[in-house]
């Protein structure tokens, strides 16, 4: 799958896995992998940091992701519910995130 | 007891954990708010005393996510913590704080800290509010898989601290107990049946060796740590998430309170409608609501001018104990009562939770001139005054991101630039109707707005060329916090101490800044039998005279030149130092006198050049000393200074020879 950013998209990529940052509101899903270097360019943080702070701030495999909320402009940034934490981020940031659609939860009456 | 040396407790905790209301809870009013010496990072301090008479002093670290450090506030922490502070001793003891309805990228932080090998435990803060929301917490268990001592708080309720304050005791009582950190989980924990607030003391020791309390906690090396990698915070948070799956049951449904706020606060359409609200709330507070208090101030410190005015003879230590002295302290603290509503207002959007979204909201917008969406309401508050606003650049984390904002925060057109713009389009700006019905005086005024936007905006748009062109932009990364109910004590505190940090400034630096000012315009006096008013011939007409030369080629006349030099005290004095100037006699209808001489004596081009002056200039020493203290370099102030001269200097001489060119002389 092309990526809006950088040259050729990296490993990890068995058909199945999405940049999160790509995805649309209501998107649920695992991540598999945490990995920058087909998202970043000279201009901003290198994948390496940009990874790290991913990381920090919570962004690790295994963990559930749905985008909540996004921008109005661009549809950017994205809100993402992830474990218990809101987080808000940038959908360019939000493509090292490589994750792995679940299917959506049922809608329950309120 | 004073020559004893306290055992010093350092707070550590991710941001929006709560860690400052604990400290409040813990500290109340004993706290000492300072900056870390070379860096403009908050350093608090207070000192705590147990039921058993112990004290203790603590130390509120910036909130991190990790010690990987990324800001100077980050790095401050970890320097406290790894003892690499010049002057400041290690900390005996770290209390890790966590939210406990979002513990995990605290309980990460915890693992973390624990490397580091230095005595600590954990701290489940907001623990009321998890049990509330049916967060199941086995304390025990989360004690024996971290293999630290966990208490539990509820730092905005009485007895809340119980647990915190019976660890510190136990920890003083017991010297010989082992709460190291870094020991593995063992099974020598002693048991509890379960967990609740009332008997949150969930105390986890165990005994190991006989040294005595301070050697212990001192002779840690902490000399060998290193930043953890990728791959090491990867395993850690695992490992956090593993604990929290043993640990911790969390309720089927997500917090809804929070989720239903959000779908209208996140909203696309909505969102932006509320925030713009907000913005015009708080504008209309600072602007309107600020006035009655100010008004009082005003006619408070005129008074007490009048009354000493009246007991002392005319002459010389009446001029400088009423102009200099009185005048000088009251037209700096005339801005209290704007300080305080603006911060009232960024306090409860922060503890509502409701400032991460604002600057998710405008992210967008302020992104694209190359700034932090948290800017937006230290810019707005500017349209105020830019002292506040600068002090409120706090709410933004990123030292650059900060310095950004405080340097274009004086263009934004401040209500002391008000009565210049107001004399001047009064006297040369025909009040007549155009384009459709448009009001000419009002259409000049909005462009001055608007031409202070634009300078904001671009200026900042150039500093990111030219200083941090090499370092890449931060990306935006933002935990939103869960919407919680402000805590009233809090809101007062943070007040409180915001209304101290004002006054100390305003009763030293800014107070000399006026005296200085008004020393200029009283010196030399008079010789006997002059003529024309005393101010020409101070000082203030000598620079004024002396600077001519220079301000000639943009149009102004040695008459504006001496007023800019009072002028400088704050912007609105420029106009009273005119009327010195021109000599018109103080009255009801001063300005109106003024703006009718004025119209004689200047060139239409003159007037437009002073207009497009006070868009730029840094007409306010008020300002430029908030700028010093809140960058912590007189660089940055010299800098500020500097640039807004050059930018003045440039849009003034454009706009003086376009008038000449266009409408002549």
């Amino acid at each position: 799958m092309p990526l809006p950013f950088g040259p050729s998209p990296t490993p990890i990529n068995d058909g199945a896995t999405t940049p999160l940052g790509m995805a649309a509101k209501g998107f649920r899903g695992t991540i598999r992998a945490v990995d920058a270097s087909a998202c970043t360019d000279k201009s901003s943080l290198s994948s390496g940091e940009l990874e790290r702070r991913l990381v920090e701030m919570g962004f690790v495999e295994g963990s559930t992701v749905e985008i909540k909320h996004e921008g109005f402009w661009g549809r950017d940034p994205i809100v993402v519910r992830l474990n218990n934490t809101t987080i808000a981020l940038h959908r360019r940031a939000a493509n090292g995130i490589l994750v792995c659609p679940l299917p959506r939860e049922p809608r329950t009456k309120k | 007891m004073t020559t004893e040396r306290m055992t010093r407790v350092a707070l550590v905790g991710n941001p929006n954990c709560g860690k400052t209301a604990l400290f409040n809870a813990l500290t109340g009013s004993r706290q000492k708010v300072a900056n870390y010496p070379g860096v403009t990072v908050e350093r608090k301090e207070g000192s705590v005393t147990t039921p058993q008479g112990r004290t203790f002093r603590v130390l509120d670290l910036p909130g991190t996510y990790s010690l990987r450090a990324r800001s100077p506030d980050e790095e401050v922490t970890r320097d406290a913590i790894l003892g690499r502070i010049p002057g400041e001793d290690i900390p005996d003891f770290l209390l890790c704080v966590a939210d406990a309805t979002n513990m995990r990228l605290a309980l990460r932080l915890a693992l973390e800290l624990r490397r580091v090998g230095r005595p600590m435990a954990l701290v489940l803060n907001m623990f009321d509010i998890a049990r509330h929301r049916g967060i199941g917490i086995d304390v025990e268990r989360l004690s024996a898989a971290l293999g630290l001592p966990v208490v539990t708080s509820v730092a905005v309720r009485r007895g809340g601290m119980d647990g915190v304050l019976g660890l510190l005791d136990r920890l003083a009582e017991y010297p010989t107990l082992n709460l190291l950190a870094g020991s593995p989980p063992s099974e020598t924990f002693p048991r509890k049946r379960e967990s609740s607030v009332s008997d949150s003391e969930h105390v986890t020791l165990t005994s190991r060796g006989r040294s005595p309390l301070d050697s212990r906690l001192r002779g840690n090396d902490t000399g060998d740590w290193s930043p953890p990698s990728r791959d090491d915070m990867s395993a850690m948070q695992a490992e956090a998430d593993r604990i929290i799956a043993a640990a911790v049951t969390l309720p089927v449904k997500a917090n809804t309170v929070t989720t239903r706020i959000d779908a209208v606060l996140l909203h696309p359409v909505w969102g932006i409608l509320i925030l713009l609200g907000v913005l015009f709330l708080m504008f209309q507070a600072v602007f309107a609501w600020a006035q009655p208090p100010m008004e009082a101030i005003s006619w408070g410190f005129d008074s007490l001018s009048a009354a000493v005015g009246q007991a002392l003879p005319q002459g010389l230590l009446r001029s400088f104990i009423c102009d200099g002295l009185i005048g000088g302290v009251g037209a700096v603290i005339v801005f209290l009562p704007q300080i305080l509503i603006l911060f009232l207002f960024i306090l409860l959007l922060e503890d509502f939770g409701y400032m991460a979204r604002a600057a998710f909201l405008m992210d967008k917008i302020m992104g694209g001139a190359g700034l932090h969406g948290r800017a937006f309401i230290p810019l707005i508050s500017s349209f105020a005054c830019a002292i506040p606003a600068i002090m409120a650049t706090r709410v933004i984390d990123n030292r650059r991101d900060r310095l950004s904002t405080i340097l274009i925060a004086p263009f934004m057109t401040c209500s002391a630039r008000i009565p210049v713009y107001t004399l001047i389009i009064a006297a040369f700006i025909p009040a007549k109707q155009v384009l459709g019905g448009l009001q000419l005086q009002g259409l000049v005024m909005f462009g001055l707005y608007a031409l202070g936007l634009a300078g904001a905006l671009g200026s900042s748009f150039a500093l990111r060329r030219v200083f941090w062109r090499r370092v890449p932009p931060e990306p935006f990364m933002l935990e939103l916090p869960d919407h919680k109910k402000p805590n009233a004590r809090n809101v007062l505190l943070g007040l409180l101490q915001r209304a101290k940090a004002f006054l100390r400034r305003a009763g030293t630096t800014i107070t000399a800044m006026m005296v200085v000012i008004w020393f200029l315009a009283s010196f030399p006096q008079p010789p006997e039998g002059a003529h024309g008013p005393a101010l020409s011939h101070s000082f203030a007409a000598s620079i004024g005279r002396a600077i001519e030369p220079v301000l000639a080629p943009i149009g102004f006349n040695w008459q504006i030149s001496v007023a800019l030099v009072p002028g400088m005290a704050a912007r609105e004095v420029a106009v009273a130092a005119l009327g010195t100037v021109y000599a018109i006699e103080a009255g009801d209808d001063t300005a109106t006198k003024l703006s009718e001489t004025l119209a004689q004596q200047w060139s239409l081009a003159t007037a437009l050049a002073l207009l497009a002056w006070y868009v730029f200039a840094p007409q306010c020493a008020a300002t430029l000393v908030t700028i010093r203290r809140e960058t912590g370099s007189v660089k940055w102030a010299a800098f500020s200074f500097a640039y807004m001269i050059a930018l003045a200097y440039i849009a003034t001489f454009i706009t003086y020879r376009l008038a000449l060119a266009l409408v002549g002389g």
